[in-house]
């Protein structure tokens, strides 16, 4: 119900400022809208924790600001190394485990590895994944495991 | 206080076109798929975000404002799921990358 509820509220909340308008017939149609897309969904059954993952809201945005300060240093250290040339970098890949238990984990820690120029997620199983990196520091960054300890973090929570 | 502004935005605009220049010149310089993908990643993370950011000053409060975060904020959550394509892509088709040191071997 509540992950219903989340999901009726972002959507309403996405079509309120895409439109701009707020008549009566816009409102209505909006409503419209909102309501057949979160039936359809839940006749599809995907209205869960994937779809309206209500337990992240609060931890998020934290970990969305050390994120962007991670990424701002490694785009600095990329674009250094491009106007650096050939020379500067040393591409490497390699395995590194992961901790996080759900699905939901994994894919964030994925997505913030390739969101973060340098390093590219390659192939994602259930307790590893294929990292590749523009440089070895890059793999030794990840192997250290602030951000997988990050990201689990977020999950933890019921 | 408009001039500070503008003059804010002016300069994440001059440096988010910066960022984008450098990642098309990283495209051309780096030497394989792999890392031509690293390059491209800084279009799309704080090159976009520097630009977003510029206009976003300019907007104002209202609307705009708001759409140009929805904007940066799929843009965040799309793009790297797109570079995991492509890699992925060109990893199961077996593109090797150049690599500095032979590859850890548990991957395969």
């Amino acid at each position: 119900m509540r992950h219903t509820v989340s999901m009726f509220v972002v959507l309403s909340l996405i079509w309120l400022l895409n439109s701009g308008f707020f008549t009566g017939l816009h409102l209505s149609l909006g409503l419209l809208s909102v309501v057949l897309v979160v039936w359809v969904a839940y006749r599809m059954d995907v209205v869960d924790h994937e779809s309206a993952p209500v337990h992240l809201t609060l931890r998020l945005p934290s970990y969305y600001a050390w994120l962007m300060k991670e990424l701002v240093l490694s785009n600095i250290d990329v674009t250094k190394r491009i106007w650096l040339g050939k020379k500067s970098i040393s591409p490497s890949m390699a395995v590194l485990p992961l901790s996080q238990r759900t699905d939901m984990g994994r894919v964030i820690y994925a997505n913030s590895i390739t969101l973060t120029p340098g390093t590219v997620a390659i192939d994602l199983n259930s307790d590893t994944v294929v990292v590749h990196s523009l440089t070895a520091g890059g793999i030794e960054d990840l192997r250290s495991g602030e951000m997988d300890r990050r990201v689990s973090r977020l999950e933890k929570q019921k | 206080m408009d001039t500070v502004v503008n003059i804010v935005s002016g300069a994440c605009l001059l440096l988010g076109s910066f960022l984008i220049f450098s990642g098309g010149l990283g495209l051309l310089r780096f030497p394989d798929f792999y890392t031509r993908m690293h390059a491209a990643g800084i279009t799309e993370t704080l090159a976009t975000g520097l630009i977003l950011l510029g206009l976003m000053l300019l907007a104002g409060w209202g609307i705009v404002l708001a759409k140009l975060m929805m904007i940066l904020l799929f843009i965040l959550i799309t793009s790297p799921t797109a570079s995991h394509a492509l890699a992925k892509s060109a990893q199961h088709g077996k593109l090797a990358p150049q690599l500095a040191e032979p590859e850890d071997q548990r991957s395969r």
